[in-house]
């Protein structure tokens, strides 16, 4: 971090905590909802357009059921709707239990057929949520449904939650929170503009490029004549520009859009171009030119006047093909995943074919591949990079993050996480609006790019558990606010689009929420002086280092196990120990000034680690999951073969009358036993009652 | 007969070693007779490999000109190489090592020879006694009483001299029970819920055969096992189908009519020899790092480990179910009652009794129902996944455990106290040790050997000041409550601490371990202040 950068960070954080925040604005999980002090007493010229889209505003006796964390029984309530959420609020006067529904987090309405007790709506969500809703009569189903479709697709930006949320904040301090991260800091914290790469006013205005941001690095001997022709050769004008630079070894990665080459054509200003590059790095008589494309798909786009670098044109380049696949490709495979993730009482064999058959990973280790090819040569051959795959704004953002991962320390921390995010896909326009549908619009257009960064961030943090700042959990917050619209930070496709918006004006920055959030956000087990922590992370990429992101893709396993965290556990120790030497130093002065002279405490009875104030951690008295139905299900799979074998399997379900049994028993509220059990360790109920799983349950969760 | 016939070249110098996450060195390689010593001979290093020739699991030559290379593959996995100058040297290498690896005679293997400064053979051999063990479970006293009818191992040669049975069931019932179980392995209690003072039986298949013989006296004892409670289950590690085969073989189940108070459960478990051949499948998959991600995938499933992981930790699961949530006795067994049943009898006692999970617990467990039990080490670890001779009676059921034991250990990582590291410790004991718990295939034969007497004990050298440390968990925070594992595919790993063991990404993982223990040791440290 440069003194700049954290002096702004430390500016923002000391105002921030002596204000009160009143905008602590909902995230998508269930619990969180708008602060009082959200709306004016008259509501925005907004809201009314859009609860002209409410049919109906409230439906009494719904049951709902939140498929995806496992619930098993639907829970009756009281169903709202209004402009932002859905809400439902529990009828039992005890827990009165509330779930908020952001509206731009639904990604779909699905109407299934209705059954006798009622009609039924399935709300997914884009953090891949699902909950169950069944609504008694069909005239209100049908209202409902056409509002929640209709809201959860805003036609255009003004109907956007975030323009009208009016937090109360005054001018000067929103538009703090859009300083909080200074990309030009971070420029000069790798050492940039220097004798190699210089800032360029070429497209200030946007006038090269209008998806690139106005500051842009060049290099040095890159002319304002080389930087516009070689923008006319290249896809959407992305000429090439600098994205990091390593002064250890004076290499950069540098990014742009595919050249326009077709079969034959070429551009001399382009050639310059990567020739300045070159020369940009000292040490190195080439350059790498990685096309994250499959070497086909960038042959094919030669017929469209598109393609790749021909090397005999250019000098000194070497073309490494990575084979990262196109967004279309991606989006059906995360479908796919998200499927395995939602099946129930899967097989040891259903569960890896379903892995295996999304292709799921294998796309995420082409990403990982990209990163490490461009890492190591930055950083071992000292050899400069220039990035492309067709527009330069999915695979490239891609394939540059991860490598600046990698590459630079700095990047896995908290604050350096979110200027890379500003840098590599905000500020270079990774179109946020389209991929992450914030509007109705083209489905093609949408596919889960940033998905597949910050999963592979998450790989490797499992890879590297010592080496980020950050936890899994601030991946998810990330995550949830690209998709959720709640801050202006994701909105637009790029930075000219932002500015026609007057998104500063009218929105706020998420990053400065998330950094006073940190303390929810930071992995314990962060040690930068440890060696894996150090330089550059140098991960395995064998496929056995790949697992199912089960966080993100299995929200019944995720509050499930690990039902002791030993991250959590750490963290609280790490409190508790924190918080007791504070204890120790007031008391100290306490009795100092009392007495007024200093106290040495003899050494007293120490604490034991996990005394009561700590909160216990053991997943309680969970019903058990239900190890009957697993197997008896595999088993019935299995023995449909032969007919001898159903014989068989009569006899296995006389037996396993018990099980149903069991299962009666687990499927009752249970109330009874959780309070039985928690008598032996006190304060476990309530923990026991959230952990309580049920991952293994086969049966379909039920709505009655 | 004497180790030094069959080593023609004890050393060789010159030697290149190749070994996973090390760079090659270059010194001499002496060949003893129970290790392989390399030291490395390079200025200003002083490295050295010590290898228990028991550890090899196969030996492959591969000669070029004057020199050879032998590749080395261990039974904890681990793959050597070393480069010999010489041919006659590296085929008088090759066979040393070939034959020593595998020598039948236990009396001459290693642990009848390691004689530690620190360890005495006077010590006590082992943690407890069947004895002991009766004696400090006084719940158990009122209605269970310590059987000596095995005392010269003439009723079941499996099972050690004292076991516990109803108090209300006399010798010579017993010994006619004995006589209708395989093997001879009758009814014995294995575990007491001291909540609700059910308990775990387990024992080997009756031997009803194909004329469904009865026999009034085993009938007897499971009733006196419920006593007035009006059911126990049975839970069978075979499919129903498979019990009605071994009904022509002479085995069988317990069947309704005459056990009418008892409900059967089948789940099928492998063993054996597609136990075996699952472990080779996946160590196949896990050396080969050149695959696509779908190539892996499919490899790993195919191999099945994890369906079997998933099995045992299910069907322990619907043991312990039975037992603690259910409030009912259960039998356990399958055919001969020396694999699958301890390994789900050893697994929900995990589930279920605290005790199990401290350290010292967990040894004694294992030492209980694995060792005296009469779990038939020496034949299912003669070899691992890496041998190229004809497999008999080898099988991983003991790794099975351990695995499955990780996979608790991972979903609850505060509630076991002792480390990933014994774990490991363990399966490469198993396979080869300095010590003599796991030799012999039961009780009888270690007496026979004098095992007690003539080696050392590994459990009561892991419990050493010096190592308890580095096997205990620093996260580990007593709790009373059952732990119930999730048996959902997704929350079921590969064990990469085990089968990625010499890969990076395990030495990662170890670093983490080491780190989360400094900061405990640390916190623990201001706490005190």
């Amino acid at each position: 971090m440069t003194e700049v950068s954290a002096a702004t960070v430390l500016n923002v954080i000391s105002e921030g905590s002596e204000r009160q925040r009143p905008t602590r604005v909902p995230t998508a999980a269930d619990e969180d909802k708008p602060s009082d002090c959200c709306f004016s007493a008259s509501p925005p010229s907004w809201m009314l357009v859009m609860m002209e889209h409410i049919r109906t505003p409230k439906v009494e006796n719904v049951r709902l059921l939140d498929r995806s964390s496992g619930q098993r029984k639907a829970s009756v309530g009281t169903l709202y709707l209004s402009a932002t959420h859905t809400i439902f609020i529990e009828n039992n006067p005890e827990t009165r239990k509330e779930t908020w529904v952001l509206h731009s987090m639904v990604c779909s309405v699905e109407r299934p057929p209705a059954t006798p007790s009622g009609s039924q709506l399935i709300l997914r969500c884009k953090d891949f949520r699902v909950f169950q809703v069944l609504i008694p009569q069909e005239r209100a189903c049908l209202d409902v449904h056409a509002s929640l479709v209709r809201l959860s697709r805003p036609e255009k930006y003004s109907e956007l939650y975030c323009l009208s949320f009016n937090p109360n904040v005054n001018k000067e301090e929103r538009e703090e929170s859009w300083n909080f991260i200074d990309l030009q800091a971070d420029y000069k914290r790798m050492g940039v503009p220097n004798n190699l790469w210089v800032s360029t006013v070429a497209n200030s205005e946007y006038r090269v490029c209008d998806t690139y941001p106005a500051e842009l690095f060049v290099p040095k001997s890159a002319t304002p004549a080389v930087i516009v022709g070689s923008s006319r050769f290249r896809s959407r004008g992305r000429f090439p520009a600098l994205s990091y630079f390593h002064q250890d070894t004076l290499a950069a990665v540098c990014r742009c859009s595919q050249p326009l080459s077709g079969f034959s054509g070429r551009c001399q200003e382009d050639e310059m171009m990567l020739q300045a590059v070159m020369k940009s790095n000292p040490g190195s008589d080439f350059i790498y030119v990685v096309d994250t494309r499959p070497k086909l798909n960038a042959m094919a786009n030669k017929a469209a006047g598109k393609g790749y670098e021909n090397e005999d044109h250019y000098n000194n380049i070497k073309l490494h093909f990575i084979g990262i696949e196109n967004i279309h490709v991606m989006r059906s495979s995360q479908q796919k995943i998200i499927d395995v993730g939602e099946m129930r009482a899967p097989t040891m064999t259903d569960f890896l074919w379903g892995l295996e058959n999304s292709g799921w990973l294998k796309h995420i280790k082409a990403v990982l591949d990209a990163g490490v090819f461009i890492a190591k040569a930055v950083a071992d051959e000292g050899v400069s990079v220039l990035v492309h795959c067709s527009d330069g704004w999915d695979r490239t953002a891609q394939a540059c993050s991860v490598s600046s991962i990698l590459l630079d320390p700095f990047y896995r921390t908290i604050q350096g996480f979110m200027v890379l995010i500003e840098r590599d896909w905000v500020s270079f326009g990774h179109k946020f609006s389209h991929r992450y549908a914030h509007l109705d619009g083209d489905p093609r257009e949408v596919s889960p790019v940033i998905d597949q960064f910050l999963e592979c961030v998450w790989q490797l943090s499992e890879q590297f558990p010592c080496a980020f700042e950050f936890n899994e959990r601030f991946l998810f917050a990330v995550h949830t606010h690209v998709y959720s619209c709640q801050y202006g930070t994701f909105l637009g496709n790029c930075e000219k689009e932002r500015r026609d918006m007057r998104l500063r004006e009218r929105s706020h920055s998420v990053w400065p929420q998330l950094w006073k959030d940190r303390s929810q956000f930071s992995n314990p087990l962060y040690k930068a002086e440890l060696s894996q922590s150090q330089g550059i992370l140098r991960p395995n990429t064998t496929p056995y280092c790949f697992k199912m992101w089960k966080g993100l893709y299995n929200h019944v396993e995720k509050s499930t196990p690990p039902r002791q965290s030993p991250a959590d556990f750490l963290s609280a120790v790490r409190d508790e120990s924190h918080r007791l030497e504070e204890e120790l130093t007031n008391h100290q002065e306490r009795i100092a000034a009392l007495t007024g002279k200093p106290i040495m405490w003899e050494k007293m009875e120490a604490p034991r680690r996990g005394s009561s104030r700590l909160p216990h951690r053991h997943s309680g008295p969970d019903p058990p999951t239900s190890y009957s139905e697993a197997i008896t299900s595999s088993e019935l799979q299995n023995s449909h073969l032969c007919s001898s074998e159903l014989a068989n399997q009569r006899a296995q379900r006389a037996d396993s009358a018990f099980s149903g049994l069991l299962g009666q028993q687990l499927r009752s509220p249970d109330v009874e036993d959780v309070s039985a059990c928690s008598d032996l360790e006190s304060g476990v109920a309530d923990l026991s009652s959230r952990s309580s799983c049920g991952g293994d349950d086969s049966k379909d969760p039920e709505l009655e | 007969m004497e180790f030094s016939d069959h080593i023609k070249t004890a050393n060789v110098e010159d030697v290149v070693l190749r070994q996973p996450l090390h760079p090659p060195s270059r010194g001499t390689l002496c060949i003893t007779g129970h290790h392989l010593l390399f030291s490395e001979r390079e200025e200003g290093s002083s490295q050295q490999v010590l290898l228990l020739l028991r550890n090899i699991d196969a030996v492959e030559k591969r000669m070029s000109g004057s020199s050879g290379t032998i590749t080395i593959k261990c039974k904890d996995l681990r793959v050597l190489q070393l480069d010999i100058p010489g041919m006659e040297q590296c085929l008088n290498i090759s066979r040393s090592i070939e034959t020593l690896s595998c020598l039948d005679n236990v009396s001459e293997m290693y642990p009848f020879f390691y004689r530690p400064t620190d360890l005495s053979l006077q010590d006590q051999w082992g943690l407890s006694t069947p004895e002991k063990h009766y004696t400090q479970m006084k719940e158990l006293h009122e209605r269970w009483r310590l059987s000596s009818v095995n005392k010269s191992y003439s009723v079941c040669p499996s099972y050690p001299p004292a076991v516990i049975v109803p108090n209300c069931i006399d010798d010579e019932t017993l010994k006619k029970v004995a006589k209708f179980r395989q093997g001879g392995r009758f009814p014995v209690l294995c575990y007491y819920h001291r909540k609700n003072g059910m308990v775990i039986m387990r024992s080997s298949q009756p031997l009803t055969g194909a004329n469904r013989k009865r026999c009034k006296e085993d009938e007897l004892l499971l009733q006196a096992v419920i006593e007035d409670s009006d059911k126990g289950f049975i839970i069978d590690t075979r499919s129903s189908q498979q019990v009605h085969q071994a009904r022509m073989t002479g085995g069988g189940f317990e069947s309704k009519s005459f056990y009418n108070c008892w409900k059967r459960l089948h789940r099928q478990m492998e063993r054996g020899k597609a136990l075996q051949e699952s472990l080779i499948k996946l160590v196949e998959a896990c050396s080969d790092e050149s695959h696509s991600v779908d190539r892996w995938l499919s490899k790993l499933e195919n191999s099945k480990w994890l369906s079997h992981v998933q099995t045992a930790l299910s069907t322990a699961g619907l043991l312990a179910e039975c037992v603690e949530r259910d409030g009912h006795s259960a039998l356990v067994h399958g055919y001969e009652g020396t694999d699958c049943s301890l390994l789900i009898c050893t697994l929900a006692q995990l589930i279920m009794d605290p005790f199990c999970r401290t350290l010292e617990g967990f040894l004694a467990l294992l030492e209980r129902e694995w060792v005296q039990a009469g779990h038939p080490f020496q034949q299912r670890c003669a070899h691992s996944a890496y041998s190229h001779a004809r497999f008999q009676q080898e099988s991983p059921v003991f790794l099975l455990l351990l695995d499955c034991v990780w996979q608790l250990w991972r979903q609850f990582p505060l509630a076991l106290g002792f480390s990933e590291a014994l774990l490991l410790r363990l399966a490469n004991e198993v396979y080869a040790s300095d010590y003599g718990t796991f030799l012999c295939n039961n009780d009888q034969e270690r007496c026979a050997l004098g095992v007690k007497d003539r080696t050392h004990c590994l459990f009561r050298a892991l419990l050493r000041p010096a190592e308890i440390d580095y096997y205990s968990n620093p996260l580990y925070e007593p709790t009373e409550l059952a732990i119930w594992p999730s048996v959902h595919p997704q929350s079921l790993q590969l064990w990469r601490g085990f089968f990625l063991r010499w890969t990076q990404l395990a030495h990662h993982l170890e670093e983490v371990q080491e780190e989360i223990r400094s900061m405990v040791i640390e916190w623990a440290r201001v706490a005190q202040r």
